[in-house]
């Protein structure tokens, strides 16, 4: 049975190897592609947005709609893990297994999850100006809080990342991304364009509408990944017989 | 295609083809994170700086983490 | 030598396939899936890819400047962190049917009935 899979597979698998290395032939050869669109944007996006980095004006300016898409897999995966994994016995306290028995990773734990979380939000705040923005930093927050569990406070965990208040704040940034979208439609424009005030080149607040939307991005990428990481840990305390 | 281009490129592959063929799973997870890291290494030797910061956040602290307790989970 | 990174595209997604077809346990299965998709963020980075330019960040390059191409990248970038929410979720369906079932291996999941 596995025998005729995996012969079946092969087969299978040498069909596309060929047709890829036909269709890699024709393509543009490394280094020589010409896509029209990137020089547009490459010229527009630093006179036109103010924003340097030409990525993160793609990705919440040019191509926003595909962003809040992408956003909205990331809610149902959230939503589909907290089905699947949350017990009824929500919010009884159960022991946790403790099994970090040296005082060195205790130490560095605490003392690097606040330094994390400053710099998981710079890299959320700065996401217009040097690489970063808001899917990058939120991975980041989120990894600041797990820190917290990491460094044997698992109580400190369960304290502050209750997951009625994160599922909230992974609505809310959701539910802004959305809402900034139709600040454009009631300026007379389209639905995300950028009809904040663009500021000056280099700010914090500059680029209009894509800091904003660069923030709502990371709280709920911060937000969904630490239910992730909750869900899943809860996973790990000592059940009662 | 310069000499790091290669040498990246053939990195991502042996690491590839190493996380896919280790059956144990907790040296499988290991073996993510060095992918993570090999696909990392690609992305900025190919002038993606965004995507660089991205791919090492989830594959140093986002896949491996989910999949560590999967795995002490799947024992307990 | 120039076709060597779609190379790369194509073995790494026949490698994370194979990988697939050929598991025992539902969580190397999960890994070799997100091998597989890491095929695609080679491949785009490699087409958007352009010969002897920097990345695409201007904040000390003068507008017009070669760079290789952003759209790709921020198809990209969004697609990493996501995939790895989805692949979570694919743990949890594995955790929750090792619950149910109590064996992780495919094989013997595809005879359970009920």
């Amino acid at each position: 049975m596995r025998a005729l899979r995996l012969g079946l597979f092969l087969a299978g698998a040498a069909g596309l190897a060929g047709l890829l290395a036909w269709a890699f032939v024709d393509l543009p050869a490394f280094g020589e592609g010409r896509s029209v669109y990137a020089s547009v944007v490459d010229r527009v996006a630093l006179p036109e947005r103010k924003a340097p980095n030409a990525v993160t004006t793609v990705v919440f300016d040019v191509r926003g709609l595909d962003t809040l898409l992408e956003e909205a897999i990331l809610f149902a995966a959230a939503a589909g893990v907290a089905m699947l994994l949350r017990d009824a016995h929500e919010g009884e306290t159960a022991a946790r297994r403790d099994a970090v028995r040296s005082d060195a990773v205790r130490a560095l734990g605490m003392l690097l999850a606040p330094f994390a979380l400053v710099l998981g939000l710079y890299t959320i705040a700065h996401g217009h100006l040097t690489p970063g923005g808001g899917f990058q930093g939120g991975v980041v927050v989120a990894a600041a809080v797990v820190l917290v569990y990491v460094a044997g406070r698992g109580d400190a965990f369960d304290r502050i990342a209750p997951t009625s208040a994160w599922d909230a704040v992974e609505g809310a940034g959701v539910g802004a991304f959305v809402v900034v979208g139709l600040c454009g439609l009631t300026a007379g424009g389209q639905y995300l364009e950028n009809v904040f005030p663009l500021g000056v080149r280099g700010a914090l607040a500059a680029a209009g509408t894509i800091p904003v939307l660069s923030w709502s991005a990371g709280i709920a990428v911060a937000a969904a990944f630490v239910l992730l990481f909750r869900e899943f840990l809860d996973q790990l305390r000592d059940e009662e017989s | 295609m310069t000499a790091i281009q290669v040498v990246a490129v053939v990195l991502v592959g042996l690491a590839g083809t190493a996380v896919v063929l280790t059956r144990d799973i907790v040296r499988q997870a290991l073996l993510t994170s060095l992918f993570g890291f090999a696909l990392t290494a690609l992305f900025l030797v190919l002038q993606a700086p965004d995507v660089a910061l991205s791919e090492i956040v989830v594959g140093t602290i986002g896949f491996p983490l989910v999949l560590a307790v999967a795995i002490a989970r799947s024992r307990g | 030598m120039t076709l060597l990174p779609f190379l790369l595209a194509a073995w790494l997604f026949l490698v994370g396939l194979y990988g697939v077809v050929t598991s025992r346990n539902l969580v190397h299965l999960v890994v070799c899936l997100s091998v597989a998709q890491s095929s695609t963020y080679v491949l785009l980075l490699v087409v958007g890819y352009r010969r002897a330019a920097t990345a695409p960040i201007f904040k000390d390059l003068p507008v017009g400047t070669r760079t290789v191409d952003p759209v790709v990248q921020a198809l990209t970038l969004t697609d990493v962190v996501v995939a790895v929410a989805v692949s979570a979720l694919l743990l949890a369906l594995a955790l929750q049917a090792q619950k149910r079932h109590g064996t992780l291996d495919p094989d013997e999941l595809a005879e359970v009935r009920g």
